[in-house]
């Protein structure tokens, strides 16, 4: 455990990291995902095998990723492949894990990044799905990270970009999406979430340091499911921030 | 077979596969003809007002930025746009070139939204945006280069991004299963960047391919820039290293440093620097025009922009470009 203090980012990150299991493959989104999968292969998941949209495959991510096709996604990878290979490997179920962000999200854990507003008359145009829904279709598990604010954490997002688990139980099924398929985790700035089994709604899982319930619930714009027993998220440990600091964001563009 | 859904975007580019195989056999040239052009040659040639285009890779990776900025130079308007992009689109977005958008991604990456595809959106200059997924537009482009209408896909099911998009709905007859059909997107002009090319057009490519496989089978045009004018002979020593034979290319530019301020694998580094300036100057209207007028309106032809800055700045970029060691 550290007694440094830390930034609201460094400890998402820190949590999304965690949750990399060794030797599997995960598709990584842009930004935050990035510093997560690199943190994880420092510390816990040496063996994660990170597939970029535009064709990385198994890089060493030894310096921060800027692009999602930059050469630091495939920097002495396994293969440089391209976007049909990549996608493809995810639709015939090759890929484990799939890390998005989003500007909003709903309690089936549906993404938005296409429009704020109405789609033809937008108030924000976002940058659109990118590989996002794509991710979200194919990967067996996603995980999303946001920051945890009530105009993130929507009731309904403006338009469904990548799916989570659509309107409920069976609805990812019945629209034709992979079986077995559906977000796993959503880790934010104040909190880790699942999803209840049986309603398929976000569950609160654990707090960060020092974040209240209470915090949590007036930070989202939907009730969240409560379990039982609510979890505590470890602080970052002196490695975990020296890795981020020293190794993984020296310039501080995230954190 | 039975329309489930049907997305309820705008097919902006319809297409006819007899006209296109008419076209790869009365317009393409099997004969090896020396292809090599000025970017204000290439662009005043294939690219016209109105045309259907997109660009490969993107924005700051691998990307046609000499290209790009000519077509800016040159004004062509009413463009009808494929895309994932970064500066690339940008650029065409803030001269106000762009009348529709197959759009799968418009952003700044690291830096976030794009102010000029806000813009260009929320004023309805752009007139409509039709929804893809990165994987979605691929295999448009995928269906067209294997020269059938559409690819099935389990992508985009079940999602705004369907609805907003012109795929369909069908069950397969085969297994019962629920797909999105996919039509395919043959482009008027391509641009694409690459590592090499001979005179003729055969073309080369290091590190990932991102879709310029596909985007080069799905295009009328199709203008090559690279890095590297090499012999023909050079070529013939690595076949298997061939991407886009010659005759599916139209023009070949020789643009070293081609993807500035992206980088370029292998070759150079991104140049943060200017990358970051045009993020600055693109977020007020003003900016941006001030952008263009320097780099792009300001300036003859891409050696002139490179000009701009200067020979040591672009030996550091060499200097930090990615190496296989």
């Amino acid at each position: 455990m550290s007694e440094q203090p830390y930034s609201k980012n460094e400890l998402m990150i820190c949590v999304a990291a965690r949750l990399f299991e060794d030797g599997t493959t995960c598709f990584i989104g842009t930004g935050i995902p990035m510093l997560a999968a690199m943190l994880a292969a420092k510390t816990t998941a040496p063996n994660l095998v990170p597939i970029f949209e535009f064709g990385g495959m198994g890089a060493i991510l030894e310096d921060l990723p800027r692009a999602v096709g930059g050469a630091r996604t495939f920097h002495k990878g396994l293969a440089a492949s391209g976007i049909c290979d990549t996608m493809e490997t995810a639709q015939r179920g090759f890929v484990d894990y799939g890390f998005l962000g989003g500007a909003q999200i709903d309690p089936y854990g549906n993404l938005n990044s296409i429009t704020i507003g109405d789609h033809d008359h937008p108030k924000a145009r976002l940058p659109g799905s990118g590989g996002g829904n794509d991710v979200g279709s194919s990967c067996w598990q996603t995980i999303a990270i946001m920051q945890h604010q009530k105009r993130r954490f929507v009731p309904q997002v403006d338009v469904v970009t990548t799916p989570g688990y659509l309107t409920g139980p069976g609805a990812r099924e019945e629209a034709g999406l992979p079986r077995g398929t559906g977000p796993a985790y959503v880790v934010s700035t104040l909190a880790l979430m699942d999803y209840d089994p049986g309603t398929r709604r976000m569950r609160l899982k654990a707090l960060n340091p020092g974040v209240t319930v209470e915090e949590v619930v007036g930070n989202t714009g939907f009730d969240l499911v409560m379990p039982g027993e609510i979890g505590q998220n470890a602080p970052p440990s002196a490695e975990e921030l020296r890795l981020l600091r020293k190794e993984i964001d020296p310039e501080g563009l995230y954190i | 077979m039975n329309i489930l859904q049907s997305g309820r975007g705008e097919l902006i580019q319809p297409f006819d596969l007899d006209e296109f195989r008419e076209w790869n056999r009365t317009k393409k040239s099997r004969k090896l003809v020396d292809k090599l052009m000025s970017e204000q040659e290439a662009v005043s040639k294939f690219v016209h007002d109105g045309c259907y285009i997109g660009t490969e890779l993107y924005g700051t990776v691998r990307a046609p930025m000499s290209l790009a900025r000519e077509v800016v130079r040159q004004g062509v308007k009413d463009l009808r746009v494929c895309g994932q992009g970064v500066l690339e689109l940008d650029l065409w977005l803030a001269a106000g070139l762009v009348k529709k958008l197959d759009i799968t991604y418009i952003g700044l990456e690291v830096y976030g939204t794009s102010p000029s595809l806000r813009r260009a959106v929320e004023s309805g200059q752009v007139e409509s945006c039709v929804e893809w997924s990165n994987g979605a537009i691929t295999w448009r482009m995928k269906a067209a280069a294997m020269g059938v209408p559409f690819l099935p896909t389990r992508s985009m099911l079940g999602t705004g991004t369907l609805e907003y998009s012109a795929a369909k709905v069908v069950r397969d007859p085969f297994t019962g299963l629920k797909v999105a059909l996919l039509p395919a997107l043959i482009l008027d002009a391509a641009l694409i960047h690459v590592h090499r090319a001979d005179r003729y057009g055969n073309c080369q490519v290091e590190g990932i391919s991102g879709f310029a496989f596909e985007m080069a089978r799905a295009c009328k045009r199709l203008i090559i820039s690279a890095e590297e004018i090499v012999p023909t002979e050079e070529i013939r020593k690595y076949p298997d290293r061939t991407m886009i034979p010659y005759y599916l290319v139209d023009a070949v530019v020789h643009a070293p440093f081609g993807s500035h301020p992206g980088e370029m694998a292998y070759v150079y580094g991104r140049d943060e620097t200017a990358i970051k300036e045009w993020v600055r100057m693109s977020k007020t209207p003003e900016g941006a025009k001030a952008y263009l007028d320097k780099y792009v309106y300001g300036v003859e032809d891409h050696q002139e922009y490179l000009d701009l800055f200067g020979p040591a700045r672009l030996d550091q970029l060499i200097a930090e470009r990615e190496r296989r060691e």
